[in-house]
């Protein structure tokens, strides 16, 4: 398990990630099948063509999950993904790199837990957010344990 | 401007419809392959002898592994759109409760709780809010998912 970041580590700007990615046509097919989203502009290039697209594109839902990959990396074995939301702004295609990167925007204590709320986002190789989105993470506390 | 599509009739009569619940049994193996697809090699969610050492006490399912139970939504009804529309997916919210390990069995089921209409350049564009909760054999709300589709 990787090095596990706790509360007191992290401030208001501090970086999250970054998580690189490097998405082919082959991991469309395989996430087609893990996920059972068979719709042909993921993996059928005339498909796409014919529907005005620039080729096959990335799902949503697994630049969803590269984001949630940046989180959970995040959190460590001791700390928990509470919320994920993203938003699908623009098109990304495979055979260019995507960059999973965020920043925290706030942490404080509800409870008994230590959360921290992050501004995340997905972007291209021009340096475009193509996914933005938010995350609040629980993190393990130096002091609670 | 009064919506087209989305009037105060249509709200009524299909906001608070509900799809019909789905069980899935999660396999470790569907786990280790979505894990592979997603391209996270997580031992948490790709190595049983490894998690067991863990706090967890074993493997857990990435969190976007809900994607792969998909369940019926509610068949939203909207006369003032016509049959050929298209859809977008705009993107999801998600909460996450509890983790989801091999061999339970989370039912899935879908809720409309919103419709907004606003004008695009195509003409109406209308936002369907759909609401999912993932529960599991204990009756523990594991996750609910927000999505927002988008008909043009």
């Amino acid at each position: 398990m990787a090095k596990q970041i706790y509360f007191e580590d992290v401030e208001a700007g501090s970086a999250v990630g970054p998580l690189e990615k490097n998405p082919t046509t082959q991991q469309l097919v395989k996430y087609a099948g893990a996920s059972g989203d068979f719709y042909q502009i993921h993996y059928d290039k005339d498909f796409a063509l014919a529907n005005k697209l620039p080729g096959v594109i990335l799902h949503g839902a697994l630049k969803n999950a590269f984001l949630g990959q940046l989180m959970t990396d995040f959190a460590g074995e001791h700390g928990w993904v509470r919320k994920l939301g993203v938003q699908y702004r623009g098109m990304d295609q495979p055979g260019t790199k995507v960059i999973c990167k965020g920043k925290v925007t706030k942490k404080y204590v509800d409870g008994a837990d230590h959360l921290v709320d992050c501004e995340i986002w997905l972007e291209n190789e021009k340096g475009e957010k193509t996914t933005p989105g938010t995350s609040t993470v629980m993190l393990p506390s130096r002091g609670a344990r | 401007m009064a919506n087209k599509v989305v009037t105060d009739e249509v709200r009524k009569q299909q906001i608070g419809k509900t799809g019909e619940p789905r069980t899935y049994e999660v396999e470790r193996g569907a786990i280790r392959r979505f894990a592979e697809a997603i391209g996270d090699p997580n031992p948490l969610f790709n190595d049983e002898s490894k998690a067991r050492k863990s706090r967890l006490g074993g493997m857990i399912a990435p969190p976007t592994f809900y994607r792969s139970m998909g369940s019926p939504i509610p068949q939203v009804q909207l006369p003032g759109m016509g049959a050929a529309f298209r859809g977008l997916d705009g993107g999801s919210d998600w909460e996450y409760l509890h983790p989801v390990r091999p061999g339970d069995r989370i039912t899935v089921q879908s809720k409309l709780v919103d419709l907004r209409e606003s004008e695009g350049r195509l003409g109406p564009m209308v936002f369907i809010v759909i609401e999912t909760s993932y529960t599991n054999q204990f009756g523990e709300l594991c996750a609910t998912q927000r999505s927002t589709a988008i008909r043009y």
